[in-house]
């Protein structure tokens, strides 16, 4: 269970799912490897989302296999995948509205002790998870919001709510999923920042994004899905000059106008 | 007098129904119109090991407690698969079928009941009137302190997070089926011990007792005291179970009251008279701080984002430097 950078961290293999006649992943195959960030991009409907729910569970495959540290992971429960370090976001956030955003966060923090019946007996307003919690509310820049009550907050902040969640996991590889859609400008740069300071820290990020300009600045590696298979895969530079990417994203005159990754 | 002790003892009895519902719905956000089938399955449990076996109360209330959560367990095993209206059907079906069961299978003494149910002893006194309320209110107290202690734990923090939004909780490592059984089974638990008190005071029971339309009594009195809350229930039970016996009007009617509370409450108030935030809560809030000679600056107590809370019990959050990346640019765009 090494963590050094470069091993085979996440391994999808000859991955499918249907929908009926649909084939939302067609026999995908990719590789993540330990400190790395990787961009997941493709057009409406290419399968992306689709994927992240296979990999964390909330979806089984129809075919192919995942491996996550050596072991096999498709077909566990999501739950018990969460618990082997692999955070996740949601696209259309889900805050647990009724509670404060501290609270949203502590509820992550209790991951190792859920599975037991220590779960019924010790209290979760403890120093320590309290001292934790608001340390990643912190490092979100949610911190003055600890006492709001999720369901309150605006979208942007829910989107950071969501990340501080999942780094309550202690997690190992973080699934972002879309999470600068609908972000001001400013939001994106400081959700850049924050993404690009979680590999030093042994977490691996893959993240599913519109935001081309967003997904191009930040990944080291990006693989491009389109109709459920695997278009491209490289570095962002390669990727922009694809003329399959291209043609997928733009049809055929597009040519040139996919955005610039210069300004890095 | 002894009428009033009566009321008291049922109205004790109650409460603790509304509070075991309250732990299913209020805290896991599971919605049973069935809870009355736990209240019944408890006092025929009791009732059967007392009259047929020949058990005391105390071991037969035990009984009650662990036999009524087990089969709280199994029946919460719907919820696994169903959820929000299909689930409310569900645990109303499951509500009609046991009380058939009770009604037309000769061993659970059909139509006729089970009589001649013994009070409980206790050091060769029998408990009765003040004596049975006593107990009553004892357990009502323990319900109490499970209720709170619950909500405390970590497992009540995943029944929060199974409420809010089940696949947001699965993210968090929550099992969703391990946390809703639990909830079934605890739940069941306290309101099978409510039944063996039922049981033991009456001396009789018949299968109507643990009809339909008490699950909707006891759902009613939840909502009207305020879901999730522990005040909101007992007060709830009392109001619920009082109010028909003073009122003659009111007693002629009261599954139209059972009915129109749950109607008005959803209407105007739904998270009930004494919730987070209801009407009548700020209002004590309010009287409470003029009590205290405290003027009252905002009616709204809940943290909002416009004004991030100022609580100096909270601590602060520690200084990360280096890691807090983006909190002086948070606090910027905050001021924006």
């Amino acid at each position: 269970m090494s963590t050094r950078k470069g091993d085979g961290l996440l391994e999808v293999r000859q991955l499918s799912r249907h929908f009926g006649g649909l084939r939302a992943v067609d026999n995908v195959s990719f590789q993540v490897h330990t400190g790395e960030i990787v961009g997941l991009i493709g057009p409406n409907g290419a399968g992306k989302t689709t994927v992240f729910n296979l990999i964390s569970g909330f979806l089984k495959p129809t075919r192919g296999t995942i491996h996550f540290r050596g072991q096999p992971i498709h077909g566990r429960r999501p739950n018990a995948i969460a618990r082997l370090g692999i955070g996740r976001t949601f696209q259309i956030v889900k805050p647990f509205a009724q509670l404060t955003v501290r609270e949203n966060v502590l509820a992550g923090l209790g991951h190792g002790i859920y599975p037991s019946l220590d779960a019924l007996r010790r209290h979760y307003h403890n120093p320590k998870a309290l001292a934790r919690a608001d340390a990643i509310l912190a490092e979100v820049g949610l911190a003055s919001y600890a006492d709001a009550r999720a369901g309150t907050l605006p979208i942007g902040l829910q989107r950071r709510l969501e990340i501080a969640r999942a780094l309550a996991l202690n997690p190992v590889l973080l699934l972002l999923d879309e999470s600068a859609a609908g972000l001001t400008h400013q939001e994106v740069e400081e959700l850049g920042e924050l993404v690009r300071a979680l590999p030093a820290r042994g977490i691996t990020i893959l993240l599913v994004e519109h935001n081309m300009r967003f997904a191009m600045r930040l990944c080291e590696r990006i693989i491009v899905l389109n109709q459920g298979q695997i278009l491209a895969e490289g570095p962002p530079t390669a990727i922009q000059k694809d003329p399959a990417v291209i043609e997928a994203y733009l049809g055929h005159s597009g040519l040139g106008h996919l955005p610039s990754a210069s300004r890095r | 007098m002894g009428y009033l002790v009566s009321v008291m003892t049922f109205a004790s009895i109650w409460a603790v129904l509304a509070l075991s519902l309250n732990i299913l719905t209020g805290y896991a956000g599971q919605v049973s119109l069935g809870h009355a089938a736990f209240f019944g399955i408890g006092a025929y449990t009791s009732a059967m090991l007392a009259v047929k076996a020949g058990w005391s109360f105390w071991p037969a209330f035990v009984a009650a407690i662990l036999i009524t959560g087990m089969v709280g367990a199994l029946l919460g095993l719907p919820s696994l698969r169903v959820r929000h209206d299909f689930l409310v059907l569900a645990t109303m079906g499951i509500n009609f079928v046991v009380v058939a069961v009770f009604k037309y299978v000769d061993f659970f003494g059909g139509a006729l009941g089970i009589i001649g149910i013994q009070k409980p002893q206790i050091f060769g006194w029998t408990l009765r009137g003040w004596g049975f309320l006593g107990l009553a209110l004892a357990y009502l107290l323990l319900s109490l302190w499970v209720s709170d202690y619950l909500r405390r734990t970590w497992a009540g923090l995943a029944f929060a997070t199974v409420r809010e939004d089940e696949e947001a909780a699965e993210a968090m490592g929550v099992s969703v089926p391990r946390f809703k059984i639990y909830a079934f089974a605890i739940s069941a638990a306290l309101a099978g011990g409510a039944g063996s008190l039922y049981a033991h005071f009456l001396g009789s029971i018949f299968p109507d007792h643990f009809a339909f339309v008490e699950s909707i009594g006891i759902m009613s009195m939840v909502v009207l005291g305020g879901l999730g809350t522990l005040r909101g229930p007992v007060v709830g039970a009392f109001a619920l179970k009082i109010l028909p016996e003073y009122l003659r009007v009111v007693g002629d009617y009261r599954y139209t009251l059972y009915g129109g509370v749950l109607v008005l409450m959803m209407l105007f108030q739904p998270q009930g008279i004494l919730g987070e935030g209801s009407w009548l809560w700020r209002r004590v809030h309010t009287w409470r701080d003029r009590l205290r000679g405290r003027r009252v600056f905002s009616p709204e107590r809940r943290p909002s984002v416009t004004a991030p809370p100022t609580n100096p019990s909270t601590p602060s959050p520690p200084s990360n430097p280096g890691r807090g990346v983006l909190q002086g640019e948070a606090d910027e765009h905050e001021e924006r």
